[in-house]
C-alpha cells in the first residue's frame, strides 16, 4: 500500500511539472496554489488528466480540502483503493 | 487576512486588470429606449449582450398583462408560496408551461437560478452523486453544493469522457443525476442530446435539461433542445428561466414525473424566499403565449446570428463551435478581450466581457447575444464595428 502511495505521488508530480515547469521545486508539502501557482482553472484540468491516468473520478467537493501536493495524492491513493 | 482584506485583495486584482473610469461589470444605463436601445453615459447604445432572443421586453401584450396585475393585486406577494398561498396567476402559468411542454407537472421559481438551485438541491442529497459538464452555469454548480451530493464534471460535450465516468460509478449510477444545457451560455453549443440519454438509460442515471437559452430559441414551439430532437421522453426534468426569451423574471421546472411536486415541501430556494410578483407572473403568462406561436421571431432570430456569426468567422475571429444566438469571440488575452469590448462600446455596441475565472479553459470572451428584433441595418453596423476593431485586436 505504501509503495502505491509512493507511485501515485510520483505520477502526479509528472504531471504537476508539466504544468509549473521542469525547474519548479516540488516536494510533498509544496502548497499548489501558493508555490506552484497553479489556480482553480488549472487545478481541475490538472484533476482531469490525473483521473484518466488512474481510471477514477475525483468529486470536486473533495478538493476544497486539498492544499498540498501530498494532500493531492493521499486523496487520489484513497480514492483508488476504494475502487479495488 | 482578515474578512476585509479578503476583499481588499480582490478590488486590487481587479483594478490591476481592468481600466480606470469605467466600469466594466456595472455600466450605468441612464434610460431604456427599446428591446435593443439604451442609453449609455450621453450615447444611445445598441444592446448586443442581454438575453432578449425574441424581443419581448417592450410586447404590448406583456406590458398590458403585467398593469393590470398590478392593478389588481398590488406589487408583490410578500412572503413565499407555503406560508402566503398561491395565487391564481402562479397556478395558472404553471399548468401553461406543463402544456406548453405536454408534461404532467410544473413548478414556479422566482428566479432561474432558483430553479436550479431547488430542483438540483431537492432531487439529489448527500450520498448521491450528481455528474454535471464542464461548461455547466454557476447556478448549477451552486445546485449542486447545497444538495451535499458528491460532484464530478465531465468534459465539456465530450460523450466517451461522460460514459466512462457513468462506468466508473458502478452502481452508484442509479443514484447519479446527471445535469447538461440545452445550449451553453458560454460558447453557445448545444448539448449532444441524444448521446446523452442513450447513456443515462444505458446506466438508469436520471436526466436534468437546462433549457434557459434555448427556451423560445430551439424547436417548433419553441420548447428547446427536446423539441428539436423530439426527446422528449428521455428528459426526466427541464429547468429554465423567463428572464431571456420570456423577458421577465422567474424560472420553472417541468416533469412527467408526478414526484416533482414533492420539492414543494423539500426545496429551500422553493420555500425560504418570495414568490415572484403578479406583473411578473402576468407578463411571462402573456410572454409564453408569444414564444409559442413565434415561428416567425424565431426565424428572424436564426437569420441575425447565422448572419454575424458568418461575418465574424469571415473576419478572422476565433468563434465558439456552431452559429447560434449566443455568438462568443475568444481572445489569447483579458486584455485583448477588455480592447475588444471597450471598441464595441466606443462604437455604440454594448456587449458582455467575460474574464477568467469565469470563462471555461482559463479563456477570455467577449459574448455577443442577437435578437430576433435587431434590424437589418443594426446588424450590419455591428458587422462593420467588428471588420474595423479587427485591424486592430487580431493583427
Ligand atoms: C444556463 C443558465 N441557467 C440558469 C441561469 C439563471 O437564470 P436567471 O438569471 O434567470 O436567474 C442562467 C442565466 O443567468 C443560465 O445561463
Amino acid at each position: 500500500m505504501v509503495n502505491d502511495y509512493t507511485d501515485t505521488l510520483q505520477k502526479l508530480c509528472h504531471h504537476l511539472r508539466q504544468l509549473a515547469g521542469p525547474d519548479a521545486e516540488i516536494t510533498p508539502q509544496t502548497d499548489l496554489i501558493d508555490e506552484l501557482a497553479i489556480d482553480s482553472v488549472k487545478l481541475l484540468n490538472l484533476i482531469m488528466e490525473v483521473e484518466d491516468e488512474f481510471d477514477i473520478s475525483v468529486p470536486i467537493n473533495a478538493l476544497a480540502d486539498v492544499q498540498t501536493v501530498h494532500e493531492l495524492a493521499s486523496l487520489i491513493h484513497q480514492i483508488k483503493s476504494a475502487k479495488q | 487576512m482578515s474578512l476585509l482584506d479578503k476583499l481588499d485583495a480582490v478590488a486590487a486584482a481587479r483594478k490591476a486588470l481592468l481600466p480606470e473610469g469605467v466600469d466594466v461589470f456595472g455600466i450605468p444605463v441612464e434610460e431604456v429606449y427599446s428591446s435593443t436601445e439604451a442609453k449609455i453615459g450621453d450615447r444611445r447604445i445598441l444592446f448586443l449582450g442581454t438575453n432578449n432572443y425574441l424581443g419581448l421586453t417592450f410586447a404590448p401584450e406583456c406590458l398590458q398583462a403585467a398593469h393590470k396585475a398590478i392593478d389588481s393585486e398590488g406589487t408583490g406577494t410578500t412572503g413565499s408560496r407555503m406560508a402566503n398561498g398561491s395565487y391564481c396567476g402562479h397556478r395558472a402559468l404553471e399548468r401553461e408551461f406543463a402544456d406548453f411542454y405536454h408534461c404532467q407537472s410544473c413548478i414556479v421559481f422566482t428566479t432561474g437560478y432558483q430553479a436550479n438551485l431547488a430542483t438540483i438541491s431537492g432531487l439529489a442529497g448527500a450520498g448521491d452523486v450528481v455528474l454535471i459538464d464542464g461548461d455547466s452555469h454557476a447556478s448549477i454548480y451552486d445546485g449542486c453544493r447545497l444538495s451535499g451530493a458528491e460532484i464530478i464534471r465531465f468534459r465539456h460535450n465530450d460523450m466517451a469522457d461522460l460514459d466512462k465516468r457513468l462506468r466508473r460509478l458502478g452502481e452508484r449510477s442509479r443514484s447519479t443525476l446527471i445535469i447538461i444545457e440545452g445550449i451553453y451560455s458560454m460558447l453557445g453549443d448545444r448539448a449532444p442530446l441524444a448521446d446523452v440519454v442513450k447513456l443515462k438509460n444505458a446506466h438508469g442515471s436520471t436526466l436534468l435539461l437546462d433549457e434557459a437559452h434555448s427556451l423560445g430559441v430551439l424547436g417548433q414551439t419553441g420548447q428547446g433542445l427536446v423539441e428539436e430532437t423530439g426527446l422528449m421522453d428521455g428528459v426526466d426534468f427541464i429547468t429554465g428561466t423567463f428572464s431571456k426569451s420570456l423577458g421577465g423574471i422567474g424560472g420553472y421546472c417541468v416533469s412527467n414525473h408526478p414526484q416533482l411536486d414533492q420539492l414543494r415541501y423539500v426545496s429551500r430556494p422553493y420555500i425560504f424566499t418570495a414568490s415572484p410578483t403578479p406583473a411578473t407572473i402576468a407578463s411571462t403568462r402573456a410572454a409564453l403565449r408569444l414564444l409559442h406561436d413565434g415561428t416567425e421571431l424565431r426565424q428572424k432570430l436564426w437569420k441575425n446570428a447565422r448572419q454575424l456569426y458568418s461575418r465574424l468567422r469571415e473576419l478572422g475571429y476565433r468563434l465558439g463551435p456552431e452559429p447560434s444566438p449566443v455568438i462568443a469571440t475568444i481572445l489569447d488575452t483579458p486584455q485583448q478581450a477588455l480592447a475588444l469590448w471597450n471598441g464595441l462600446l466606443e462604437h455604440g455596441i454594448y456587449v458582455n466581457l467575460i474574464l477568467p475565472p469565469a470563462a471555461p479553459d482559463g479563456k477570455s470572451l467577449v459574448r455577443c447575444s442577437v435578437s430576433a428584433v435587431h434590424t437589418s441595418e443594426q446588424m450590419d453596423y455591428v458587422g462593420q464595428a467588428f471588420a474595423e476593431l479587427s485591424e486592430v485586436i487580431l493583427r
